[in-house]
């Protein structure tokens, strides 16, 4: 193979391509190792999380309220508290988010406003959530002299917004312009374009968001802590501290009572249930599109 | 007609203010935050960064320990979650399988989006006690005499510290920047790749030396990404910091407390008044601190991508 007569220099050569091999060996295999190290740590949450959840799961985790130290009981109450909070706090947050997103995209995208906004969004979806809870009690639980579950409402709204731009901005970009060209050719105002044509084309892709931004919200602790407090009792009027999963959790998770910690157990479940199934459903909706 | 022209600038005039409501929104936060702070900082001013010392019944307030232990935890999350995300970032976009890549990279996103209490509750009941067991322990009896590593092996090893919520924050950021370097890696021309290839490049050469300095300005930017989310990170640190307001020693072992743990733990329950004003002021500390490093990470990615826009 090699024509050169100089007996040191290919060996040498060989000798460097056999260190090069060796290195590319090594780098890949780290690599490997560390993929495995990723995915071990999913696994063995998951498996602990199954493992000792599963074992809290009864008929009265959802007919009883928590209990008071050593008795029997379940979540009810948590349960309904978080699901109130999950569902206003979505109502007010995707308009806003939509409508957001659609002036980033439809109106002046390239604009000073537009630009801002998209570099204050990309700021406020990765901002400590904790502060978020400092504002709104600032702003809403000292105005009213009271830790209210509408405060863990809008705190958690203030959540969804920003996911919800990201996601309805980026979905309405992938729309071609023609569509929207064929509607303004017809004769249709710019409103009508964007929700029927436009907003219905990404349709499925903002829905998907919307979803990812209740399956964030639906662990969020921090925001709660100091806003809708928690309640060790049903209540379904929300101007009052208000039970929910994420805080009881952690109420229950921090103390030393054999029950309690039970029930932490079986909250967690449920909430790595409920967000792994929403994340997986939304992956599916934007892939069959 | 007319009344098209009336409902389309009603729609565009709704859009325009929600857009506008998101700019208010980060003014209102930071405004908040400097109304609730001003007494302690009209008291402290910045000596409060240096002041050691958390006493809410004398009212002296200081907010060193709080702010170590979250640049203590955040940098040892850096430490362990650069390199592993760079491992899987790699495998991801050269060594695995098409058919491994879809699942294995939905399983680190889905690593991402495990709530944090999730991670908390764990890192208390079932990490913390098998870090203390098989690390902790053998690391104190291996390290205790020696002078550097003894000190920081010191202290009560029971799973409870610095060192076990630095490692679980580290599990939790990993995915985040894990999947930005997998995006930028994607990014680099499959020319400037092939032509390495060609002239009989290693796929580790090929990484280290074509694409790594391509994408240097969006790898940055994931780091700094994964950065702002540790330090910003509130329950999975809460769990296994130990909520100690005074630091013992310079272990790693040792249990501490960090601006987040400090307000879940405390805020509640605190007086109206200088506590109240002093966790304010933690918490104004650090939103500017993941402020700076979120606005650094977004203008690394930005001029990725505008770099990107320039050669294609």
């Amino acid at each position: 193979m090699n024509t050169l007569s100089d007996g040191k220099t290919p060996a040498r050569r060989t000798s460097r391509f056999a260190r090069r091999k060796w290195i590319n060996r090594v780098a890949l295999t780290l690599s490997f190792i560390a993929m495995i190290f990723g995915v071990f740590w999913l696994m063995w949450i998951l498996w602990e999380t199954i493992l000792l959840g599963f074992a809290g799961l009864s008929f009265s985790l959802f007919t009883q309220s928590t209990p008071p130290p050593n008795d029997a009981g379940g979540l009810a109450n948590a349960l309904f508290g978080s699901f109130m909070m999950v569902t206003l706090a979505t109502f007010i947050g995707a308009p806003i988010g939509v409508l957001s997103g659609i002036y980033l995209a439809e109106y002046h995208p390239r604009g000073w406003l537009a630009v801002t906004v998209r570099f204050v969004n990309d700021l406020l979806l990765s901002a400590p959530s904790i502060v978020i809870g400092l504002f709104v009690y600032a702003v809403i639980v000292i105005r009213f002299r009271q830790f209210s579950g509408w405060a863990g409402a809008v705190a958690l709204s203030l959540i969804v917004i920003p996911v919800v731009i990201r996601t309805t901005e980026n979905m309405l970009a992938l729309i071609p312009s023609s569509l929207r060209e064929a509607a303004y050719a017809l004769g249709a105002p710019k409103w009508k374009v964007i929700i029927h044509v436009t907003l219905n084309a990404a349709r499925a892709g903002v829905i998907t968001g919307i979803l990812l931004a209740v399956a964030r919200i639906s662990g969020e602790t921090a925001p709660l802590l100091f806003t809708a407090l928690n309640n060790q009792f049903w209540t379904s009027d929300l101007s009052g501290p208000t039970a929910n999963l994420p805080v009881t959790i952690f109420q229950f998770a921090m103390s030393p009572y054999e029950n309690w910690q039970q029930l932490a157990w079986a909250g967690v479940f449920l909430i790595t249930l409920a967000v792994l199934g929403l994340n997986i459903l939304a992956r599916l909706l934007s892939r069959r599109k | 007609m007319r009344s098209g022209t009336v409902s389309d600038l009603l729609f565009g005039a709704v859009a325009r203010g929600a857009a506008l409501l998101t700019l208010a929104l980060l003014l209102g936060i930071i405004l908040s935050l400097i109304i609730g702070a001003w007494p302690a900082i009209e008291r402290y001013g910045l000596g409060f960064l240096t002041h050691n010392a958390w006493d809410p019944v004398q009212e002296d307030f200081g907010g060193m320990v709080m702010i170590y232990g979250t640049l203590a935890t955040s940098g040892i999350a850096l430490l362990i979650a650069v390199p592993v995300s760079f491992g899987i970032a790699l495998f991801l976009t050269e060594l695995a399988p098409a058919w491994l890549k879809r699942p294995l990279g939905t399983a680190v996103e889905l690593l991402a989006a495990v709530p944090s209490i999730v991670y908390g509750m764990w890192g208390l009941m079932v990490f913390g006690p098998v870090l203390a067991r098989y690390v902790q322990q053998p690391l104190q009896a291996w390290l205790g005499g020696t002078p550097v590593f003894g000190a920081l092996v010191s202290g009560p090893p029971v799973g409870i510290g610095i060192l076990s919520a630095g490692i679980i924050l580290s599990i939790m950021i990993i995915p985040f920047i894990a999947s930005v370097m997998r995006d930028v890696f994607e990014v680099t021309p499959p020319l400037l790749k092939e032509s390495a290839y060609g002239l009989g490049a290693t796929t580790w050469e090929v990484i280290w030396k074509i694409v790594l300095p391509y994408t240097r300005a969006g790898v940055l930017g994931g780091i700094m990404l994964g950065l702002g989310r540790a330090l910003g990170e509130t329950m999975a640190v809460t769990f296994v910091i130990g909520n100690m307001n005074q630091l013992r020693s310079s272990s790693l072992f040792e249990a501490a407390n960090s601006i987040t743990s400090a307000l879940a733990n405390e805020f509640a329950e605190a007086a109206p008044g200088m506590h109240q004003a002093a966790l304010i002021y933690l918490g104004l500390i650090l939103f500017l601190i993941t402020f700076v490093v979120l606005v650094f990470s977004r203008l690394l990615l930005l001029r990725l991508q505008k770099n990107e826009g320039k050669r294609a």
